[in-house]
């Protein structure tokens, strides 16, 4: 009976005792949402499906582009001429970054045939716009595209350009030259997507 | 027992003994008094002032006819857009459950920018009821939001494209973009992963959010009172003898009667729409979505739907800058959220429109067409008035039309950044206000 009829209350401790209990339960109610943030992440099915494929450029002519789907994107595989590459060094003036700073490629990637092999072109067909799919105008002076165009990949959406190495035209919406996979040869034609070479 | 003491229930008939007993347990006569037969609005509401409790219609629907449809769709890659059709085919009613749903999400656009056309107009957001719309402009970002986890579910091209293309704009943010897009995607690009959560969202989180949200617009309402076309307090002028608004009449009877007639009006037009406009030339349905999501494969435009476009010509209208979009999609968020702003950004001292000086109403009929044109950018590709000539400076060779969006995206800003010097010019130029509530 006396604890209640003497009815001290220490402030103090009572101000540190709610202080110690909503930290730590804020500190329990961070940690129980770490489970369901990380349900976010993609799934270890979504993370195989991931994986590295495989493309064959000796099943594709002088001039062809096959798509093949990686991590659920379209991946060219544009086998180029040797009129097709001579044309490249002279996009530079017009583009926004002809000479690849912009790490949008692997560090083995140069500019301006942005290739391991210069005739076989690999780029991940996603634009750096806003994620559309470029289409392959690939004829110089094509009549949808004006007299001046030297060939390159033209993007449906908001109109943005790029040259037959995936580097990006001034004047366009976007921002990037096209993407380049990580990828290496397994044989003389055989891409492999999604894996850097050996020692790279 | 202080249940037993309140006074008993007078006036329902036969029913006076059972809700007596109700309301010795349960608030019930108080709550109906509070927010309805006790509930004092202003005796000047108007035309605008319809499309509140419609928008509370409109999510009733959408929350009914939703329930139904969960109950056939299939929230999987390989089987969503199979599973719309099977409802629009199949189901017995199946397709006009659909329509209904489909038309509704316009519709609570159009009733809520209405809805926020009348606050605007009436300076229903200035003192004292800026939470009541901070409340309004969260339940906008959180009806945005229902409408694009929405959009994904029937797995066509254009919800595909569309969430690919919006969920790229956080790609677009400086450090954490990528690693928080695929956060968001649950995978490397838009997929089953994906379309499954945002399912979740749609049903499930969101609407949960909606309701509590309007729940808390209503009480923040009924707090401080309705607004009125007068822009006036009627709270300031009470009748002696009974201590209520003399500009006031109870919201039951006299205000459910007058939003049923506007419900029987706004029912006619919304079947009208169901039964013979459900696609609205493409603006409610777009026509690429009636072809199954292809990953590879871009639709040749992509569009957002109506309610979107005024902020999506402006993120195409901003060009890129240090090699990055991002300031586009800055400009766009900013254009949704600046509405937070505008309680603080308003110095008139009168509310309404009809005693406005005349630089705000030039500056808000300058942000109307602005929305408006905007809009209309939105819904067609950035040629659509060609480009100017090579020869002329500055802009040759571009396209009209974003140089248009610039202009009209300064112009849209401005009725916000430029509201406290253009509203405290306009002070020596107001009309007084009336003493009482005019009609």
């Amino acid at each position: 009976m006396t604890a209640i009829v003497t009815d001290r209350v220490d402030e103090k401790r009572r101000r540190i005792l709610i202080v110690a209990t909503s930290a730590a339960g804020a500190v329990v109610g961070v940690g129980v949402a770490g489970p369901f943030v990380a349900s976010w992440f993609p799934s270890a099915k979504a993370l195989a499906a991931g994986a590295p494929v495989e493309g064959d450029f000796s099943k594709i002519e002088p001039g062809q582009q096959v798509t093949i789907a990686w991590r659920g994107k379209p991946v060219w595989l544009l086998h180029r001429t040797k009129d097709m590459l001579d044309r490249l060094p002279a996009n530079a003036p017009l583009l926004t970054d002809p000479k690849c700073e912009i790490p949008q490629q692997p560090k083995y990637i140069k500019a301006p045939d942005r290739a391991e092999k210069p005739q076989y072109f690999v780029c991940v067909g996603v634009c750096t716009h806003l994620g559309c799919t470029p289409n392959l105008k690939e004829q110089v002076a094509a009549a949808e595209m004006g007299p001046t165009w030297p060939g390159g990949y033209y993007c449906p959406c908001h109109g943005s350009r790029f040259d037959l190495a995936g580097r990006v035209f001034q004047g366009s919406p976007a921002p990037k030259n096209l993407v380049i996979p990580p990828y290496h040869f397994k044989t003389d034609t055989v891409v492999v997507i999604g894996e850097d070479p050996k020692g790279a | 027992m202080a249940a037993t003491e309140k006074t008993p229930v007078t006036g329902a008939g036969p029913f006076n003994g059972v809700l007596t007993w109700i309301d010795q347990r349960f608030p019930l006569m108080a709550l109906w008094k509070e927010h309805l037969s006790e509930y004092y609005a202003p005796k000047n509401f108007n035309f605008w002032y319809y499309f509140g409790s419609l928008a509370l219609l409109v999510l009733v629907i959408q929350i009914v006819s939703g329930i139904f449809l969960t109950m056939n769709y299939k929230p999987d890659a390989h089987e969503a857009f199979a599973s719309v059709e099977y409802i629009m085919r199949d189901v017995p009613g199946g397709w006009v459950i659909r329509y209904i749903h489909s038309t509704g999400a316009s519709f609570f656009f159009i009733t809520v920018y209405l809805h926020m056309v009348r606050g605007l107009i009436y300076g229903s957001y200035r003192r004292p009821r800026e939470l009541l719309w901070i409340f309004g402009v969260v339940i906008y970002l959180a009806l945005m939001g229902e409408a694009f986890f929405g959009y994904l579910l029937p797995w066509g091209q254009m919800s595909y494209w569309g969430a690919q293309v919006i969920v790229n704009l956080f790609g677009t943010i400086p450090f954490i973009g990528e690693p928080l897009a695929i956060w968001i995607r649950g995978d490397y690009n838009v997929s089953d992963a994906t379309l499954n959560r945002f399912f979740a969202l749609h049903v499930a989180a969101i609407p949960l959010v909606l309701v509590g949200l309007v729940a808390a617009h209503i009480m923040a309402l009924h707090e401080v009172g309705s607004n009125n076309p007068d822009g006036i307090e009627i709270k300031k002028n009470l009748d002696p003898r009974t201590g209520t608004p003399v500009d006031g009449i109870p919201f039951h009877p006299y205000y459910t009667v007058k939003d049923l007639f506007g419900t029987a009006i706004f029912l006619i037009v919304f079947a009208a729409v169901v039964f013979f406009l459900p696609e609205m030339g493409g603006f409610f349905l777009e026509a690429n979505n009636f072809i199954p999501a292809d990953s590879l494969k871009t639709p040749l435009e992509i569009a957002p739907v109506w309610y979107f476009t005024p902020y999506y010509a402006m993120l195409r209208a901003v060009p890129p800058m240090f090699n990055s979009q991002f300031p586009g999609v800055l400009i766009m968020g900013c254009a949704v959220l600046i509405y937070f702003a505008l309680p603080w950004l308003d110095r008139g001292r009168v509310k309404s429109i009809r005693y406005r000086g005349p630089r705000w109403k030039i500056a808000f009929a300058a942000f109307a067409v602005s929305f408006c044109v905007l809009a209309y950018f939105g819904v067609h590709p950035t040629n659509v008035w060609g480009a100017f000539p090579k020869q002329w400076p500055v802009v040759g060779g571009d396209y009209v039309a974003v140089w248009f969006a610039r202009l009209l995206t300064i112009v849209y800003f401005f009725f916000f950044l430029g509201m406290p010097w253009y509203t405290a010019r306009d002070r020596a130029q107001e009309k007084p206000e009336p003493q009482r509530v005019t009609w």
